[in-house]
C-alpha cells in the first residue's frame, strides 16, 4: 500500500523514548517482532509486521477494530500463535512459549477478573502461581498503589468499573512482568473516568519503568498517553512515531484521517523551486515546503489540518505569507464552545473544514458568506494521490 | 382525564401488589400440598392395612421405619444405586461436557442432538429396549443391581451434560486466559480458575442425577430381575396397603434435599 517503513520513527520519538526509559540499560530488554504474520482461516489479521518496542516505554498500538492489534498484543502474551515470524523479549525467542512462561502479563478488555475470588486473591494469583514469597505483603503494597486496600475481601462484582480497572492493572503489575500488555483497559469506562485513568496509567508507568503496550482504537488515548503511536490498520502498520510527529507529518490518506481530522484536497506538483514544490489546486498555485511532502512529483492529496486553517473575508491583510484558497462560500458554521467549526464549499464543489478558535480575534461569518480559506505553508502536506482520501475517515467511536 | 388514568394506574398497582401475590402463593400451595400430605401421614396410626385416611397421630412409624419386611433393604439399594450412578454419569457428563464445549471436532454438532435423545425418548421404551439389550447381549441370567446401574448412567448422562455444558458455554474463555497470562499452567488453570467456576453446574447435575435414579421406577423395573429398589417396594406395597412407613422415608429425603438446597445457598450467600 504505501513504502513507508514500520521502522521508521520520527525524531521527536527516539527523544521520547529516551526520557521515559530513565535509566534503563538502552536496548537491554526491547520487545521485536519481525516478519510476524498471523493468518487465520478466512482471512490475514496481521501481514508480516515489524516492530520494535523499546524498553521502558509507553507504546501505543492504535487503529480500528479489525486492524489486527489485538491479535498482535495476543501473539506477544502467548494466547495466539504467529503464522510465521519470530517474537524476541530481551533478545530470548519467546514466540512458541506458553503464555505462563513469558515474563509478560496482561490487562484484559473488561477485565477478566476471577469471579470467585476476592480482590486480594485476584491480585495475588501470578505470586502464588509463581511460588514467590512474602505474597500478603507484596498484595498490600500493590493495594496500597491503585488505592483499593479497603476493598481487599471484596469480590470483583461488588466493585464499580473504575475500582475494577484498577484491580486488573494491580493483578498483572504485581508479577513486575518486563511488557505489559493493556487491551483497551478504559474502553468500558465512562468519559470523565477514562481520562482520569489515562492520567493515572501515565503516572504508574513512569513509577515502575515498565514496558506498557497499550492498543486503543482511541486516537486521543494513544496520543496523551504513549511515547510511541504505531497507527496500525489491515494488518500492518502505516506508520510510527511520537504522537506529535504523527500529527504533523502524517504519511498515508489513513493516518491524516485516522488520527484527528484533514482536508484532503486534489493537486499536482508543478516543478520544485529550491527548498519548495509548487504545487496546482484547481486553479490555485500553492507552495508547500519539500520537508512536508510524502510525494514530491505527479497526482498528491494536498493536506491542511482543519484547525489550522483561517477563514477570512476575501481580501483582507494577513500578517505574513499564507497559502490561499478563495472563492469559498460558508455552508456550516456549528458554535461548540471553544470553537467554531465551519465548512466552506470550494469552487470545485469540494467543502472543507476550518476549525476556528474562539478568541474574539476573528471575525464570526455565518452561512453563505464569501470566504477566502488561509493558511501557514509550512502546515500543508503532501500524500500520494493514489490512496483513498476518505481511509480511516469512519472512526468507529465506542466512547 | 387525569384523575382517571391515575386511578387506574393505582389499581393497576393494586393488582400488580396483591393480586399477582395472591395467585403465587395460590400455585406454592399447589405444589406443596402433596409434600404435606406425605408429611402428614408419616405419623398416621391407620386403622386398617389400607391406611389412606389419616385416623390418629403416632410416632411409631418415625421410631420403627424398618418395620415393613424388606422395605429397608430396598432404600439401601435405591441409595448405593443412586450414588453409584450419581458418580459415574456426573464423571462421564462432565467430561462430555468439556468436550462438547471446547473443542470442534468432526460429529460434533451430531453429538450435541443425539445427547439430547434419551431426555427426548419415552422411558417405557427405552427401557423395553435396554432389556432386550442386556438379554440379547446375554445378561439375562444376572439382571440386577448392574444392569439398573448401567442403565440409571445411561438416562443420567444426558441431564448431566445438558446441565454442565450450560455452566461451561456461560464461563468467559478470557478467565482461564487470564489464569494462564498469569503464570498458572494447563493443571492449575483447571484446578484454580475452570473447576470452581463451573463447580456449581457440576454439584447441580449431581444431585438431579441422585433423584432421577433415585426416584426410577419404569427403566428399573424392567431391567431389575430379582432385585427390588424402593420405587418398586412402594409399587408393590401399594398392591396390599400402603405402609405408613413409606412416609417416614419420603419425608426424610424431602428434608435431606430441602437441607441440602439450603445449605447450597447459605453457602453462596456467605461466599458472596
Amino acid at each position: 500500500m504505501t513504502d513507508t517503513s514500520p521502522r521508521t520513527t520520527g525524531p521527536g520519538a527516539g527523544e521520547a523514548v529516551g526520557a521515559a526509559s530513565g535509566n534503563a540499560v538502552a536496548g537491554g530488554a526491547d520487545l521485536v517482532l519481525t516478519g510476524v504474520t498471523k493468518r487465520f482461516t478466512d482471512f490475514v489479521a496481521v501481514d508480516n509486521l515489524d516492530l520494535t518496542v523499546p524498553q521502558g516505554s509507553f507504546f501505543a498500538l492504535l487503529g480500528p477494530s479489525g486492524c489486527g492489534k489485538t491479535t498482535t498484543l495476543r501473539m506477544v502474551a502467548g494466547l495466539e500463535t504467529p503464522t510465521e515470524g519470530e517474537i524476541r523479549l530481551a533478545g530470548q525467542d519467546i514466540t512458541h512459549l506458553k503464555p505462563y512462561r513469558r515474563p509478560v502479563n496482561t490487562v484484559f478488555q473488561s477485565y477478566a477478573l476471577f469471579p470467585h475470588l476476592t480482590i486480594f486473591e485476584n491480585v495475588a494469583f501470578g505470586l502464588r502461581r509463581q511460588g514467590k514469597p512474602d505474597v500478603d505483603a507484596a498484595v498490600a503494597a500493590m493495594l496500597d498503589l491503585v488505592e483499593l486496600s479497603d476493598l481487599a475481601s471484596r469480590r470483583p462484582a461488588q466493585l464499580s468499573g473504575g475500582q475494577q480497572q484498577r484491580v486488573a492493572l494491580a493483578r498483572a503489575l504485581i508479577n513486575r512482568p518486563q511488557v505489559l500488555l493493556l487491551d483497551e483497559p478504559l474502553g468500558a469506562l465512562d468519559l470523565k473516568l477514562r481520562r482520569q485513568m489515562q492520567i493515572e496509567l501515565k503516572r504508574i508507568q513512569t513509577d515502575v519503568g515498565i514496558t506498557f503496550v497499550h492498543v486503543t482504537h482511541d486516537q486521543e488515548e494513544a496520543m496523551t498517553m504513549a511515547d510511541t503511536v504505531a497507527v496500525m490498520n489491515r494488518g500492518v502498520i502505516e506508520q510510527m512515531g511520537a504522537p506529535m510527529d504523527l500529527y504533523e507529518h502524517p504519511m498515508t490518506t489513513f493516518v491524516a484521517n485516522f488520527l484527528g481530522q484533514s482536508n484532503l484536497i486534489g493537486g499536482r506538483v508543478l516543478g520544485s523551486d529550491g527548498a519548495d514544490l509548487e504545487v496546482e489546486v484547481h486553479g490555485t498555485r500553492l507552495r508547500v515546503p519539500r520537508s512536508r511532502g510524502a510525494q514530491d512529483t505527479g497526482e498528491v492529496w494536498v493536506g491542511i489540518r482543519p484547525e489550522k486553517v483561517q477563514v477570512c473575508a476575501p481580501g483582507s491583510a494577513d500578517d505574513g505569507p499564507r497559502s490561499r484558497l478563495a472563492g469559498g462560500v460558508i455552508t456550516d458554521a456549528s458554535f461548540i464552545g471553544v470553537s467554531t467549526q465551519y465548512l466552506a464549499r470550494m469552487p470545485w464543489g469540494q467543502e472543507l473544514m476550518a476549525f476556528e478558535q474562539n478568541t474574539g480575534a476573528h471575525e464570526q461569518f455565518r452561512v453563505g458568506d464569501h470566504v477566502e480559506l488561509r493558511w501557514v505553508p509550512e502546515h500543508t502536506f503532501l500524500l500520494d494521490a493514489d490512496q483513498d482520501a476518505n481511509a480511516g475517515v469512519e472512526r468507529v467511536d465506542e466512547g | 382525564m387525569t384523575t382517571v388514568a391515575s386511578g387506574r394506574s393505582s389499581i393497576g398497582k393494586w393488582i400488580g401488589d396483591h393480586l399477582i401475590m395472591g395467585i403465587g402463593l395460590l400455585v406454592l400451595l399447589y405444589m406443596f400440598t402433596p409434600i404435606f400430605i406425605v408429611v402428614l401421614m408419616s405419623f398416621n396410626d391407620p386403622a386398617s392395612r389400607i391406611g389412606y385416611s389419616f385416623d390418629g397421630f403416632t410416632l411409631h412409624n418415625w421410631l420403627n421405619p424398618c418395620e415393613p419386611n424388606g422395605m429397608c433393604d430396598a432404600v439401601v439399594l435405591s441409595v448405593q444405586i443412586g450414588l453409584a450412578a450419581t458418580l459415574g454419569a456426573t464423571f462421564l457428563g462432565t467430561l462430555m461436557a468439556f468436550a462438547l464445549v471446547r473443542h470442534r471436532f468432526r460429529g460434533r454438532a451430531v453429538a450435541n442432538v443425539f445427547t439430547f435423545l434419551p431426555m427426548a425418548s419415552p422411558e417405557i421404551v427405552m427401557g423395553s429396549s435396554l432389556l432386550a439389550l442386556f438379554v440379547t447381549a446375554g445378561f439375562a441370567g444376572v439382571l440386577g443391581f448392574w444392569t439398573i446401574l448401567v442403565a440409571h448412567i445411561m438416562f443420567c448422562l444426558s441431564f448431566v451434560v445438558v446441565t454442565v455444558k450450560a455452566r461451561l458455554a456461560g464461563l468467559d474463555p478470557r478467565l482461564e486466559q487470564a489464569a494462564m497470562d498469569l503464570y498458572a499452567n494447563e493443571w492449575q488453570t483447571f484446578r484454580r480458575v475452570t473447576l470452581p467456576l463451573v463447580f456449581p453446574g457440576i454439584l447441580a447435575a449431581a444431585l438431579l442425577s441422585f433423584s432421577l435414579s433415585f426416584d426410577d421406577f419404569i427403566i428399573t423395573n424392567l431391567n431389575s430381575g430379582q432385585a427390588v429398589t424402593f420405587p418398586m417396594y412402594v409399587w408393590g406395597a401399594n398392591q396390599r396397603g400402603i405402609p405408613p412407613q413409606i412416609n417416614v422415608i419420603g419425608t426424610a429425603m424431602f428434608l435431606i434435599a430441602l437441607i441440602t438446597v439450603l445449605a447450597g445457598e447459605l453457602g453462596r450467600r456467605r461466599r458472596g
